[in-house]
């Protein structure tokens, strides 16, 4: 009898390499959204620690542990990477697993910023853009998530289906970037 | 000629490069205009209306003559300007608007006949008869009068857009441009400093003048190295701001490779040509400096005829003088520092003629006082000059003219929203009204400060202002040691006399043309502007304007002040469409969404159908197969007779969690789901607030507080924003949190009488009718994976939704083939899906056209009477529930044509075929192989209440006209024992 | 133009999505002319105009912008949930 197997979002596509610039996929882990109850953000966030040692992320900024990240994820939500959620947490916020809806990459080098300069129209540069922040902007025309996981390592994310799209616009702007020497 | 010892290179590289075919040498650091003025080539191009021989006039982006082609085929850029065109080894140039050659031009013809092509002739000698226009008439000028053609193909080359943010930027690196960069740089000022020229520096280039007791270009070199030593100050060179938009946004043009061989920049090569910046910018100094004007008079657009600053240039930047007997012309002291520099370098100076009785003298040339030219003669280049004074005219042999007419301050970006400029009559210039862009800071030269010390005094001062708005501390330090000499200058616009002045060089408008306009009425400097067609080409009158509207003043008997500037928009240079639209080619133009069973339906040879964004199988070809209806019917029958497979993952799909989910559902849906029970799917009709049909779809409700929503492929973006609407701003107060979940499962529809023995052959734990009823939903594992099930139908039979997450949609996908096609069935795409909803009469966004009610729709009873919802109060009103409104119908082909046609009108078999009769239209057609012929969805006037009726179809634009029949919208399986089982 | 959204900070104008007039929505029973005016009447100040913009590519929030039409000018802008009721119309039914 057949199985099922499973697919990453940019199986086949990634990694790419262009001069001192790699995108890779980042490693699949489970994603749930989270999105506190009215009042409920300081209560979620105390379970949170408890269950998973990490805090609701501030706006625009993420939060982490040994094997779990919590990254801002809009208005009233969260997305966690890494463990399943406590069932718990169901009490104070809507959980919804998002594992398998987002294609996420990550573009790690020197001129990292300045190919994401190419494709969003915010400031990503390092002085004002630091390790763990994060925004939710878009990449040239699709919604996206950008969070810095390194002084010269983003990760980016948009909705799975549009993983080729955003290659095809990182692969771009990346061979101008080398290009341009 | 190339004057050993001047300019700023030292020992430069040479380089070759041809003009018209002809095999020339520049150097390294040349301009294409720099370079053939060294090589004594003056005439480069023809004039856009009388075809007269034009030579190079500036030397900056404002020029209006020296347009040239560079380049061939696919990599021809037409109308490219000599003087920023840097050189480069294998530079291919060529004139334009020319026939055979510049030299002998078929077209100058047009100049002999000028005094029928003065202002206003377009409008007044090709009236009539009306149709010649555009066969004729606008064909022939535009062959006669055009600038660079394009080559006709595709661009070949790469474009960039990027985005850029700065505390400070600073536009214009001339002295003014500097000292605000380094005062706010050695403030920790976050500096973005951009320069339109190869190099930085500005007037400190061309101009023999020592800042702080060194030369102005090692100066220039000093603060340099040490703004690159800053890492919060950025440098970029070939970069033109091309416009200020609202809240301190900037657009800019880099051009990138320009300056090398054509093959850096091709698509293959990925260097992009030209880039595209948006700057965002909490504060700004403009430091744009000045733009010289010229004097009109007689014949002074004649080839040598040139800018007196642009020949200072030439001679101190790039070692070339522009003759070998040069002349200068002015109203003021500026040009005399060409006539001193000329002469200081050992160029033969014939004559300074200022129009000033009090002119400063010099001993190194003769300056005749109070003079003015007033004529040029020659042929493709300047021979002499007609001097009058109070001695009467004398010619005077020169093959070049300095002139000038005084500096126009760069105050472009200043006007970009909407602010005018202000007349400063000391100066006989417009300058910056203050404020006129918020957040942005005039200094220098384009703010009237025409000295070194001003330039650098108010960029020093225009940075400090910046750094207190933005809280930073300045670095106390003496400003460097500059000429301040004063600006003196008078009036001199227009030189008297008869004959043809040139205003704009460009656009071949001359003094005359002004005062035609005038005489005509056109008194406004806005009509005259289009009535002359001064300042309307690709230098946007950089060099004309202020000459013309004064003019146009004096004839008016105005003042400059109340005759008033035209509008300054940007761009402030030409911008290539290809730069505007960077990134938007090919698969840039917009994201493509490709499903999980992509892959799989690649493999078996599906076409594909742009759905919105995404792209879904049109249907899955067998072997032998001839046409899509083929594949079509035979996939409609997998679905009728055993059972077909579909993804429907594109469906939007929202998660709807909390305490409030079901007020929000009983509100955006017209029907009730406060009575939906877990497990359970509904159907819901949305409408807009003015009671018109939004989306459809089915909520299923998968726990106490917990729901899935699906709306129509199309709509997807659209009801998510307009449930946030719902809970934020009509109803914050609810307790309700969504989520977007289309991309996290990939779900296909197994529809068929062997959807339910296909299943139970995946699933763990089998189903049957009495677990899984109609409309039910819940959890089920599939070979060990947790996924979803929803019976619902859109086909009208026993059917599934299965949603596994996406990782596992392309191996279910296959999973489910080879399942389906063992039980006689297999994939079935979107042709077959839309005829088997026609065939059960269930809308899409054919039918949800906007314009539709759910009255319309035979839904009316769907609209609860028991509870608010969006769009109740504006569905109720008597025109949305008219009887005589158009309502969704049925239709079959009863006549000897079979055909139908979506798009089509409906009329009364009766009536004529005319716009008045129309009775409605079809949405939605399809080949039915179960009822053996076509079916199609229309809307008709009175439509409920003329079921059995017959009505015409015509479609005019297919030539099809065919009597139908009207029917219920529902052709198989009315009572829809089918879909349950 | 940019507009400073309360989570995101100030960002391009690309990312928000433009509905138009800030308006509350009259009560279910309100007579057919509040109805009227709610869909199809719009004031068309030259000055400043409580508007209803989406933070579409961004945090998702519906936000009230004041913005002046005749010069673009932001002058305000608040999450739309946490508008006092009236305060969207600036009281103008």
């Amino acid at each position: 009898m057949a199985e099922l197997l499973a697919k990453t979002a940019c199986e086949g596509l990634l990694p790419l390499q262009i001069a001192g610039l790699t995108l890779h996929e980042a490693k699949p882990v489970t994603m749930t959204t989270i999105a506190a109850y009215t009042g409920q953000a300081a209560a979620l966030d105390k379970a949170l620690k408890a269950a998973h040692g990490l805090g609701l992320p501030t706006v625009n900024g993420s939060s982490a542990a040994s094997d779990a990240r919590a990254i801002w994820f809009g208005r009233d939500m969260a997305l966690l990477l890494g463990p399943e959620p406590d069932a718990g947490l169901a009490q104070y916020a809507a959980l919804t697993d998002q594992s398998q809806g987002w294609a996420m990459m990550e573009l790690v080098g020197d001129g990292a910023t300045d190919v994401l300069a190419r494709l969003c129209p915010v400031d990503l540069r390092l002085s004002q853009f630091a390790v763990g922040a994060t925004v939710r902007t878009e990449a040239r025309h699709m919604m996206a998530s950008v969070t810095r996981v390194g002084e010269d390592a983003f990760m980016i994310t948009v909705f799975r289906s549009m993983a080729r799209t955003l290659l095809h616009d990182l692969k771009t702007a990346m061979e101008a970037w080398a290009a341009r020497g | 000629m190339r004057i050993a010892g001047k300019g700023l290179s030292t020992q430069p590289k040479s380089v070759s490069f041809t003009f018209n075919g002809r095999h020339l040498m520049g150097q390294e650091g040349d301009t294409l205009a720099s370079a053939l003025l060294a090589n004594d080539i003056h005439l480069v191009g023809r004039s856009f209306k009388y075809h007269r021989p034009r030579g190079i006039l500036t030397a900056g982006s404002e020029e209006p003559n020296a347009l040239v082609t560079v380049g061939h085929g696919t990599c021809q850029d037409p109308n490219q300007r000599a003087t920023t065109q840097e050189l480069f080894d294998g530079l291919e140039a060529r004139s334009q608007n020319c026939w055979p050659s510049v030299e002998h031009d078929i077209l100058a013809l047009n100049n002999l006949a000028a005094p029928f092509f003065s202002a206003g002739f377009y409008y007044k000698t090709f009236m009539w008869p009306a149709a010649f226009w555009e066969k004729l008439y606008e064909p022939m000028i535009r062959r006669a009068a055009g600038l660079g053609a394009l080559s006709g193909e595709a661009d070949t080359d790469s474009y960039e857009k990027a985005y850029a943010f700065c505390d400070l930027l600073v536009i214009g690196a001339g002295p003014a441009g500097l000292m605000a960069a380094l005062t706010a740089g050695r403030a920790g000022a976050d500096v973005l400093l951009l320069e339109e020229d190869s190099r930085m520096g500005g007037r400190l280039l061309v101009e023999q003048e020592e800042i702080d007791g060194l030369a102005a270009v090692d100066w220039v070199e000093i603060v340099l190295a040490e703004l690159r030593s800053m890492d919060n100050v950025r440098l970029m060179t070939r970069t033109s701001v091309t416009g200020a938009y609202d809240e301190g946004t900037y657009g800019a043009l880099e051009r990138v490779s320009h300056h090398l061989p054509r093959s850096h920049s091709l698509k293959g090569s990925h260097r992009p040509r030209e880039c595209f910046w948006r700057i965002a910018a909490k504060r700004a100094v403009l430091a744009a400096g000045a733009i010289e004007r010229p004097v009109a008079f007689r014949n002074n657009d004649r080839p040598g005829v040139m800018m007196a600053g642009a020949v200072r240039a030439y001679l101190n930047r790039w070692g070339v003088a522009p003759g070998e007997r040069l002349t200068v012309f002015a109203n003021n002291d500026d040009a005399h520092r060409t006539a001193r520099d000329l002469a200081q370098a050992g160029v033969h100076l014939a004559a300074v003629i200022d129009s000033r009785h009090d002119a400063p003298d010099s001993d190194l040339f003769p300056v005749i006082k109070g003079a003015q030219v007033c004529n040029s003669s020659g042929g493709r280049q300047l021979e002499s000059i007609t001097v009058r004074s109070v001695r009467g005219e004398e010619k005077i042999q020169t093959d070049c003219l300095a002139m000038s007419g005084g500096w126009n301050p760069s105050v472009h970006l200043t006007c970009h929203l909407n602010a005018r400029p202000t007349w400063q009559r000391d100066l006989l210039a417009f300058v910056p009204t203050p404020g006129a862009v918020p957040g942005l800071r005039t200094a220098g030269a384009c703010n009237g400060a025409f000295s070194t010390h001003g330039a650098l005094s108010e960029g020093e001062a225009a940075a400090a202002a910046a750094l207190e708005d933005l809280g930073l501390a300045r670095v106390a330090a003496a400003l460097p040691q500059a000429d301040d000499a004063p600006y003196r200058i008078a009036p001199l616009w227009a030189v008297p006399g008869k004959g043809r002045a040139w205003l704009d060089f460009q656009n071949d408008v001359t003094v005359k043309d002004v005062a035609q306009a005038a005489d005509e009425n056109f008194r406004s400097v806005e009509h005259m502007k289009r009535y002359t067609t001064q300042g309307m080409a690709t230098d946007q009158g950089k060099n004309s304007n202020v000459a013309a509207l004064a003019v146009l003043a004096d004839v008016t008997g105005r003042s400059i002040p109340e005759t008033g500037s035209t509008t300054f928009r940007p761009p402030f240079v030409p911008v290539a469409i290809g730069a505007m639209g960077a990134g938007a080619a090919d698969q840039g133009f917009k994201p493509q969404r490709f499903l999980t069973s992509h892959a799989v339906a690649e493999e078996r040879g599906a076409s594909q159908l742009e759905v919105g964004l995404w792209y879904r199988a049109a249907y899955f070809p067998k072997p032998g197969e001839t046409s899509w209806r083929q594949s079509c019917d035979r996939e409609i029958m997998y679905v009728r007779n055993a059972v077909g497979i579909c993804d429907v993952s594109t469906l939007g799909k929202i998660d709807i969690q909390g305490a409030d989910a079901v007020r929000l559902l009983d509100f955006v849906y017209t029907n009730t789901f406060s009575t939906l029970k877990q497990g359970r799917v509904r159907y819901g009709l949305m409408l807009r607030e003015d009671g018109f049909v939004m989306d459809d779809g089915t909520t299923a409700r998968l726990g106490e507080n917990h729901y899935v929503m699906t709306t129509t492929t199309a709509a997807a973006g659209e009801v998510m924003a307009h449930l946030e609407f719902v809970a934020q701003v009509l109803h914050p107060e609810w307790d309700v949190r969504f989520a977007s979940v289309t991309e996290h499962w990939a779900q296909f529809a197994i529809a068929g009488p062997k959807a339910r023995a296909l299943l139970n052959g995946l699933l763990d734990q089998p189903i049957d009718g009495d677990s899984w009823p109609f409309m039910a939903c819940g959890e089920v594992s599939v070979m060990g994976i947790k996924g979803r099930l929803f019976r619902i139908s859109f086909s009208g039979e026993e059917a599934y939704e299965l949603a596994l997450p996406a990782s596992y949609g392309d191996s279910l996908f296959r999973i489910l083939l080879e399942r389906a096609e063992a039980l006689g069935g297999g994939a079935y795409g979107m042709e077959a899906l839309n005829v088997l909803r026609i065939e059960k009469g269930f809308i899409t966004h054919a039918e949800i056209n906007g314009t539709v009610t759910a009255f319309d729709l035979g839904m009316q009873g769907m609209m609860s009477k028991k509870k608010d919802f969006i769009g109740k109060a504006m569905a109720a009103r008597p025109g949305l529930i008219d009887a005589d409104r158009m309502q969704m119908v049925g239709l079959k082909p009863v006549g000897a044509v079979k055909e139908l046609s979506a798009g089509a009108h409906l009329f009364n078999p009766e009536d004529p075929v005319e716009r008045i009769q129309d009775q409605g239209y079809v949405t939605s057609v399809g080949f039915s192989p179960l009822l053996g012929h076509m079916i199609g969805l229309a809307f008709l006037k009175g439509g409920a209440g003329r079921i059995g009726d017959e009505i015409r179809l015509v479609d005019h634009m297919r030539g099809i006209d065919t009597l139908c029949q009207v029917m219920e919208p529902v052709f198989y399986d009315v009572e829809g024992g089918k879909a349950r089982g | 133009m940019r507009i400073t959204c309360p989570h995101c900070g100030e960002r391009d104008r690309r990312e928000f999505y433009y509905k138009g007039a800030a308006l509350d929505r009259p009560a279910e029973d309100a007579e057919p002319e509040a109805w009227h005016a709610y869909v199809n009447l719009r004031e068309n100040p030259a000055g400043p105009l409580a508007e209803l913009w989406y933070h579409e590519m961004g945090c998702g929030s519906w936000l009230t912008v004041m913005r002046n039409t005749a010069t673009h000018e932001i002058l305000d802008v608040r999450l739309a949930s946490d508008a006092e009721p009236g305060a969207a119309s600036g009281g103008k039914p």
